[in-house]
């Protein structure tokens, strides 16, 4: 059957026709593209009607290939695609040329952005023309979910999940879930305790029969695709053997070292060796620190075997590596906070009264170090006057740009704090205050009517040097008031750095590893910033939380919400197409080199001893034509990127080449090998 | 190891002492400096102030001159080791503007490709390139007991720092506890010396200077250490004016950082320049380092 190209130029109101005489494209593609049957422009070629026009001539003219020259095909492909197969056209039939993104948007010259249209519409109806049908693959749905990050939105995600009936494994490097929200002390803006409101999630997780909780565990590696991946998570050596544990805690209160918490306690507090990282953990079998364990460090104590009552404690535990088959999974890999140290003219760790966010959590929380009394240092002394920095390390062009959105308000929670408990004044030094959710404005008022000072300025430094006898044995904080166009000195006991919401050390590891990418900051970029916002571009790997960008505990709440729901619907749906886009091996002409099985990223290339040739798993292929261009005797191809296709749309990019001698294009070789080579 | 070396204006007469001094200690690190031939000032802040083609002209001759069998160009004084830094980096930055620098390079036969000579303060030399310790292993009189306030300044370390922390520099710290010093906490170490303030408003400029002063001295040094003629000058020479202004009372010694290499290193004070500053160091030496006195 002789091919007969549509071609649809899209005006996308003046968004293309603005730089691109959209009409002028269409009417050249009709009369100087081989085989085109039609060509139109319209204004919205994404509205029903426009889809309409694309079913109707399919239908009436006849075509069996279509050309859209709009938008991305990330936007658009699919529904062109449906409009494609609604008429009974195969929709791998279907090419989109992006002449939106990558020419009307990033042109000026109406001329050059027509004549460079022309170009990619030739190419795209060049490549169609030797499309092939596909049918693409369908794929079950295993109904258990993989979610990576047991604080406060994997938490959400995991029990959405689970009380609708569907199994989760609940991966949580730390000893216990929880996440940052186990350190607070209060939440803005309604100042409830953020232990009451937390634990009580944390043990309907622990407990919940749906649930396979995975702490002190890593995600390892991640193959296979959505709705079938398989998932090795490594399970770190806790020494103490879960299944005798019956968390009595005796190990705990019985071992002899004490260190310095770093994390928990922000390195406020101390923790035996062997611990669990504070009362409510769940589960609440504590791990041994090797690293400051007696035993492990001189091989003498055993203490907390001795003292065991079941038992459980074994020194010789081995990381152990589990192996999981899901269909879906959820990153809620959470943030870690700037390191203030990077700032040495705030002085935290060289001033012993300047305390990070986290340390000032930790120093007001009832279960904290202090038991909830805001003092310094020295551990009785309450401040007369605290400074609360914000900005640390955000907004701040040598660090991060980028605004950490939560910190306006815990600023303003820690002021209240303060005022609450202490005598002590507060001055908050802010660059612009942002408090723009729900009930946030009111917070503000409210901390403007118990006193909070507020002075808008971004801080010089912090500074032990007095000028004036007032200033003796006091941190002074030094800023240009910008409201009143002059610098201040603000002697203060205390100061409390803002630090900011980074992604986790490892984030892009943990990016690699399930096919996702992160953005210029290093969060997670979603499917799309306002309509798909915790997808991606890997199908089946959701994302919520703040490692998708800095956010407080409402918004990553709804986030993992969200996330557990998008997974309910793909396992509702049960069965999902998977683009048939695969590479396959011509036995006849494999030689059985095995140059491939070892450059697959996936893993997808295994060898049939028998049959002396590689063989494809097309469930694990993702299409990304690494093996294609390794193979030696080119025995493999790419379905949809062919060699010839790749030519063909090469030669219909460089349709005007040679013109400018007065030569017609050259018939372009067409052997795959002598181009390659 | 060989590096071309600019001394500048200031160290051939204010700061003689910062000039001799490094050349002694280079001698004893094996530093080869080889002055730069027929070398012309760098302008100071001044040149800048007015027009920075002329600035940048002026300052990049310098750095054209340099041996061509040298990469490194070593800089004593903070002013001209940033303003010849400056000129190098915005000649590479815009390359229009380096090429109307060498317009006028070329009225004097000479031409200059930015990038050519790496700028190095002197501090950055002694700390990267010599290192802790081929250091330690020199010292023969270590500085044990002697209290020093480490002063940076603030044109070494900002704006175009490539050495140390902007905003809490930490070298010279480090340097001086390789010599057995006493470092003392210098929290002022990076603010400002009042600079030229002292020609146009001294009231402003004497404050500047007490703050200093007043740290070091609160913080128990018994001198502060300088790697600037600008700053020393300031808070040596005019020490005795602050204190008829604010009826204060500060002796204190203020010293370049090589003299004091120079003296753990066992060459004779004399050698170094000590005995050229104002407020005398003798006194100091003579009670804190027994065998040091000029």
């Amino acid at each position: 059957m002789p091919e007969k190209v549509g071609i649809y130029v899209c005006h996308c109101g003046s968004n293309i026709a603005g730089t691109i005489d959209v009409e002028e494209v269409a009417k050249w593609a009709g009369e100087n593209i081989d085989d085109v049957a039609v060509a139109r422009d319209y204004k919205f070629m994404c509205s029903s009607l426009g889809q309409k026009m694309i079913e109707e001539d399919i239908q009436q003219k006849g075509l069996n290939r279509v050309v859209v020259a709009a938008c991305s095909p990330s936007l658009h492909e699919k529904t062109f695609r449906r409009a494609c197969q609604n008429a009974g056209m195969n929709p791998y039939l279907f090419q989109m040329a992006n002449i939106r993104e990558q020419i009307s948007w990033v042109c000026q010259d109406k001329e050059v952005g027509t004549q460079k249209a022309k170009a990619l519409v030739c190419a795209a109806a060049e490549r169609v023309k030797r499309h092939k049908p596909l049918e693409p693959m369908k794929v079950k749905v295993n109904p258990a979910t993989l979610v990576v990050g047991g604080g406060i939105a994997g938490l959400q995600a995991t029990l959405e999940l689970a009380d609708a009936g569907y199994h989760v494994y609940l991966v949580e490097r730390e000893p216990s879930i929880g996440g940052h929200m186990a350190q607070f002390d209060k939440t803005f803006p309604t100042l409830d305790c953020s232990a009451c409101i937390l634990t009580p999630r944390m043990s309907e997780v622990g407990q919940h029969e749906n649930v396979t909780l995975l702490t002190y565990s890593e995600l390892e590696e991640v193959s296979g695709s959505v709705g079938e991946f398989k998932v090795k998570v490594r399970k770190k050596a806790r020494y103490v053997k879960e299944d005798l544990c019956t968390g009595c805690g005796i190990c705990v209160s019985k071992c002899p070292k004490k260190v310095v918490d770093h994390d928990f306690e922000a390195g406020l507090g101390h923790r035996p060796a062997i611990y669990t990282p504070f009362p409510q953990a769940v589960p609440r079998i504590p791990v041994i620190d090797t690293d400051s364990c007696i035993w492990f460090e001189r091989g003498k104590c055993r203490a907390c075997e001795k003292v065991c009552p079941t038992n459980a404690i074994d020194y010789e535990q081995e990381d152990e590596i589990v192996e999981l088959e899901v269909g879906n999974i959820i990153l809620a890999t959470g943030w870690k906070l700037f390191d203030c140290e990077k700032l040495p003219q705030y002085g935290h760790g060289r001033l012993p009264n300047v305390y990070t966010s986290m340390e000032f959590e930790r120093l007001c929380n009832a279960a904290g170090p202090t038991g909830g009394k805001i003092v310094l240092r020295d551990g009785k002394t309450e401040p007369e006057s605290v400074a609360i920095i914000h900005c640390v390390g955000s907004r701040d062009a040598r660090h991060n740009s980028y605004c950490s959105s939560v910190c306006c308000m815990a600023a303003m929670k820690f002021g209240h704090l303060v005022l609450e408990k202490t005598k002590a004044d507060v001055y908050s030094c802010y660059i612009d205050l942002r408090c723009n959710m729900k009930d946030y404005e009111e917070f503000y008022q409210r901390l403007l009517g118990e006193g909070m000072h507020f002075v808008r300025g971004k801080v010089a430094e912090v500074t032990e040097a007095s000028r004036t006898p007032f200033e003796n044995g006091k941190l002074v904080v030094q800023l240009e008031d910008t409201l009143l166009g002059r610098q201040r000195r603000i002697p203060v006991d205390m100061v409390i750095l803002m630090g900011a919401l980074e992604p986790q050390a490892d984030s892009k590891e943990m990016g690699l590893k399930c096919g996702l990418s992160c953005g210029t900051s290093g969060w997670f970029t979603e499917r799309h910033p306002k309509l798909d916002p915790v997808a991606t571009m890997t199908d089946g790997v959701f994302v919520a939380g703040a490692c998708q960008g800095p956010k407080d505990i409402p918004a990553s709440v709804a986030q993992g919400a969200a996330a557990a729901a998008r997974v309910q619907s793909m396992i509702a749906r049960g069965v999902v197409s998977i683009e048939p886009i695969v590479a396959s091996i011509d036995e006849d002409r494999c030689s059985g080199c095995r140059v491939c099985n070892n450059v697959c990223p996936y893993g997808a290339i295994d060898f049939n001893a028998e049959k002396e040739v590689s063989v494809i798993n097309t469930a694990l292929c993702k299409g990304c034509g690494t093996c294609v261009a390794a193979c030696p005797a080119n025995a493999i191809s790419g379905a949809h990127f062919t060699d010839e296709q790749v030519f063909a749309e090469i030669e219909g990019v460089l349709w005007d080449a040679g013109q400018d001698e007065g030569q017609a294009p050259e018939e372009p070789q067409r052997e795959a090998d002598s181009v390659v080579a | 190891m060989k590096y071309a070396y600019y001394p500048g204006c200031s160290l051939e007469c204010s700061s003689a002492a910062y000039d001799i001094s490094v050349r002694e200690v280079a001698d004893v690190l094996q530093l080869h400096l080889r002055e730069v031939d027929d070398w012309n000032c760098c302008g100071a802040t001044e040149y800048f102030s007015q027009d920075e083609l002329t600035a940048c002209s002026v300052i990049a001759r310098n750095l054209a001159l340099v041996d061509p069998q040298l990469d490194q160009l070593v800089a004593p004084c903070a002013a001209c080791y940033l303003n010849l830094k400056k000129t190098d980096h915005l000649m590479a930055e815009e390359p229009a503007f380096g090429a109307k620098v060498n317009e006028a390079l070329a009225a004097g036969g000479l031409h200059y490709d930015a990038g050519r000579v790496r700028v190095r303060h002197l501090l950055d030399v002694v700390y990267t390139d010599i290192g802790e310790t081929a250091i330690r292993d020199k010292v023969v009189r270590p500085l044990t007991g002697l209290k020093v306030a480490p002063y940076y300044g603030c044109q070494v370390v900002r704006p175009l720092n490539s050495f140390d922390n902007p905003e809490h520099p930490t070298r010279l710290d480090e340097l001086f506890t390789w010599l057995g010093a006493d470092v003392v906490n210098y929290p002022l170490k990076s603010h400002c010396c009042g600079g030229h303030m002292t020609q146009i408003s001294e009231a402003q400029a004497f404050e500047l200077i007490r703050r200093l002063l007043q740290c070091a001295v609160e913080n128990g040094a018994d001198m502060i250490l300088c790697m600037c003629p600008m700053c020393q000058l300031n808070l040596d020479a005019y020490q005795r004016q602050v204190n008829n202004y604010f009826s204060t009372s500060y002796n204190i010694p203020i010293v370049f950082f090589t003299q004091m290499l120079g003296l753990a290193f066992g060459i004779e004070p004399g050698k170094l320049g000590i005995g050229k500053e104002i407020i005398p160091i003798e006194p100091v030496l003579r009670a804190k380092l027994s065998g040091a006195t000029a």
